[in-house]
């Protein structure tokens, strides 16, 4: 059994897995090693990391900040990977990368998920890979045992749920709004119909993500019976907050996850 | 294409999952209007009527004198509005109409398709908002003003490089945010597929008029078919009509201040293979995948990508892809100014950079058509502003 889908046969009936998400690199190495431990021990179940790219189309402004802060760090995928093995020495929390196509093809599709591998991770998501394109991608993931991880959205017809379904491992990724990435004030209806649709056509586990952000949003979607919670931006505006005194961020942070995961 | 959406390797559908189901939609109703004689019949009055085709094909004699050869140029400046821009959004905006979207929103690097947006948004009675790169704001101040006053609202893009390819990332957020009721009218043969197909069968209208108007007045064809590629809409537009036929083609990029100093556009020259904005094609990147910042005198060329078809047309070398640096265009700019009275816009002005660079290649009595896609009253004042004249 994989790391992911440990974690979701593990977890006790009707409480959902608390996914956090911090962009590789941001705002550099160092903190970014100090902020996966913080995620960690305030109780992340499962970690994705993005590997930041120059033109994150999918993403709001307070992660497209944070990909920004890293590449001006000088993160490239080489220190991304690193900072996976730094946590992989410490920790057997699943690690997802999510990223963006064109950083994986640069490198090379089989060198990049064999690399990701190695390091220790456990899924991958193209934010820009739709089921459709993913045939190499899916066929080389499965090589290595990574979960291929698929984002379904509102417009996501049930016709194309069921392909992405078959092609999809680990958890799908539901997209809780119509819109990039960022925080909200609320989870929407739209998202919990969602939930409810994309339930009948597969047993995966499905996170919900995009715009959850307090721990009100991470009760709602507990209720309505999510597998797992992501949180993204608010995760990000607390490092983004506290660039420069890591302790603090690190000690919001913590507090941040135990906080969403008494919530669900 | 070998496959639906493909030019060889390139192009395909690399969007996130919101905009599958949308770009799905806008295939099958691209599909049916492409076999529709109503929807061709009204198109064809709207180009008529309202954008004044069909545009000439202008024989300059000054400008052949000096250069020794037959200089025809396919006078996309008449078009409405001063550019081709204006041939893609009229058939777009009619798609959108059809399709009952209830808001246009757009990209625009030179202001050139912004503007032909704000126009078709005012002419069809929709709604128009346009992302536009801070950085070109202030270069393409007019064009700005020029789209307010038709009634469109134009977004500055504070993000990235703060220019063309900035203006698509936010483009492409909006329409991810209000996919239900919002088309999303790209401006050149890049994006997603069907955008490259439906751009490059909109802007074939050049290619077509041209090389009728060339047989009637030359009874052959031309020897060589010149146009500046940016993203490449204009020059796939005058290209495609001459692909099957024995006539050189040859694609001008923004050399900017020369490739070697890094400070250009010239994608298909000096870039290698790469996905952004949802089609794989040639990218001006570093070797992590990052997309670099790109220059040219030129706001319309400043792009780090290029439409999917050319890059398949440089790997199969149907088409030669050249570029033309910042002072040689500058230096076209004013030849044509001067010999025939024609002010190029400076996009327009590399493919007769080129041809004047070139002028020994070409024999007395071969025919060059240059795409001249846009007027350069837009450049005007830039230019003075570089001559210190203003």
């Amino acid at each position: 059994m994989g790391r992911i889908e440990a974690v979701f046969a593990a977890a006790p009936a009707k409480k959902p897995a608390f996914i956090g998400f911090a962009v590789a690199g941001d705002p550099d190495k160092a903190t970014s090693i100090r902020i996966a431990r913080a995620l960690i021990s305030g109780g992340t179940d499962i970690l994705e990391l993005g590997v930041p790219f120059s033109d994150p189309v999918a993403d709001g402004p307070t992660i497209q900040k944070a990909d920004e802060r890293a590449l001006a760090a000088g993160t490239t995928p080489d220190t991304v990977f690193e900072i996976v093995r730094e946590i992989r020495k410490e920790s057997e929390v699943p690690i997802v990368f999510l990223t963006y196509y064109n950083i994986v093809y640069r490198r090379g599709v089989r060198k990049f998920y064999k690399e990701a591998q190695e390091a220790g991770i456990d899924g991958i998501l193209i934010a820009d890979m739709p089921v459709e394109e993913s045939g190499e991608v899916c066929a080389v993931a499965a090589r290595c045992g990574i979960d291929p991880i698929f984002l379904i959205t509102q417009t996501t017809s049930d016709e194309r749920i069921k392909k992405i379904a078959a092609n999809a491992r680990g958890y799908l990724y539901l997209v809780a709004v119509l819109g990039v990435t960022g925080v909200r004030d609320q989870v929407s209806d739209g998202a919990i119909d969602l939930l409810n649709r994309v339930r009948r056509h597969t047993k995966l586990p499905l996170a919900l993500g995009f715009g959850i952000s307090t721990p009100a949003h991470a009760r709602t979607c507990a209720h309505a019976g999510a597998d797992g919670v992501i949180v993204g931006s608010a995760i990000v505006e607390i490092v983004e907050k506290n660039t420069g005194k890591p302790d603090r961020m690190e000690r919001d942070l913590k507090a941040f996850v135990s906080q969403m995961k008494k919530a669900i | 294409m070998i496959q639906k959406g493909r030019y060889g390797q390139y192009g395909g559908q690399y969007v996130s999952e919101t905009l599958m189901t949308a770009l799905i939609e806008l295939e099958g109703e691209y599909e049916k209007v492409r076999n529709d004689n109503r929807f061709a019949s009204d198109l064809a009055a709207l180009q008529t009527e309202y954008a004044g085709r069909e545009t000439p094909l202008t024989f300059c004699p000054n400008a052949s004198r000096e250069l020794g050869c037959k200089i025809y140029l396919k006078r996309e400046d008449l078009v409405h509005g001063g550019s081709h821009k204006l041939n893609n959004t009229l058939g777009q905006a009619l798609l959108a109409k059809k399709m009952g979207k209830k808001r246009l929103i757009a990209e625009t690097g030179a202001g050139q398709h912004g503007v032909a947006t704000a126009i078709v948004g005012a002419a069809l009675g929709m709604p128009v908002e346009v992302y536009m790169g801070e950085v070109d704001t202030v270069r393409q101040a007019l064009n700005v003003f020029r789209m307010e006053l038709m009634g469109a609202k134009v977004i500055p893009v504070k993000s990235g490089t703060r220019t063309l390819k900035d203006a698509i990332n936010e483009a492409l957020r909006d329409w991810v945010a209000n996919v239900r009721d919002t088309y999303y009218l790209i401006g050149s043969v890049v994006g997603p597929h069907p955008y490259p197909l439906m751009v490059r069968d909109f802007q074939s209208v050049i290619g077509r008029e041209a090389r009728e108007q060339v047989m009637r007045k030359e009874g052959q064809l031309p020897d060589a078919v010149v146009a500046c590629v940016g993203g490449g809409s204009n020059a796939i537009g005058i290209f495609h009509p001459f692909l099957a036929d024995d006539v050189e083609l040859i694609g001008v990029e923004a050399g900017g201040e020369g490739i070697e100093t890094g400070k250009h556009s010239a994608t298909l020259c000096a870039g290698n293979t790469g996905v952004l904005h949802g089609t794989l094609s040639y990218l001006l990147q570093d070797i992590d995948g990052q997309i670099l910042p790109t220059h040219s005198i030129s706001a319309g060329l400043d792009y780090p990508g290029v439409g999917p078809e050319h890059a398949m047309l440089k790997d199969n070398h149907r088409v030669t892809y050249v570029a033309v640096n910042d002072t040689e265009v500058l230096d076209a700019f004013r030849f044509l100014s001067k010999t025939e009275g024609i002010i190029p816009a400076l996009e327009s002005a590399h493919a007769v950079a080129y041809v004047q660079q070139n002028a020994e290649r070409f024999d007395t009595d071969d025919i060059v058509i240059i795409n001249l896609s846009g007027r350069g009253d837009k450049d005007v004042a830039e230019v003075a502003k570089m001559q210190g004249c203003l």
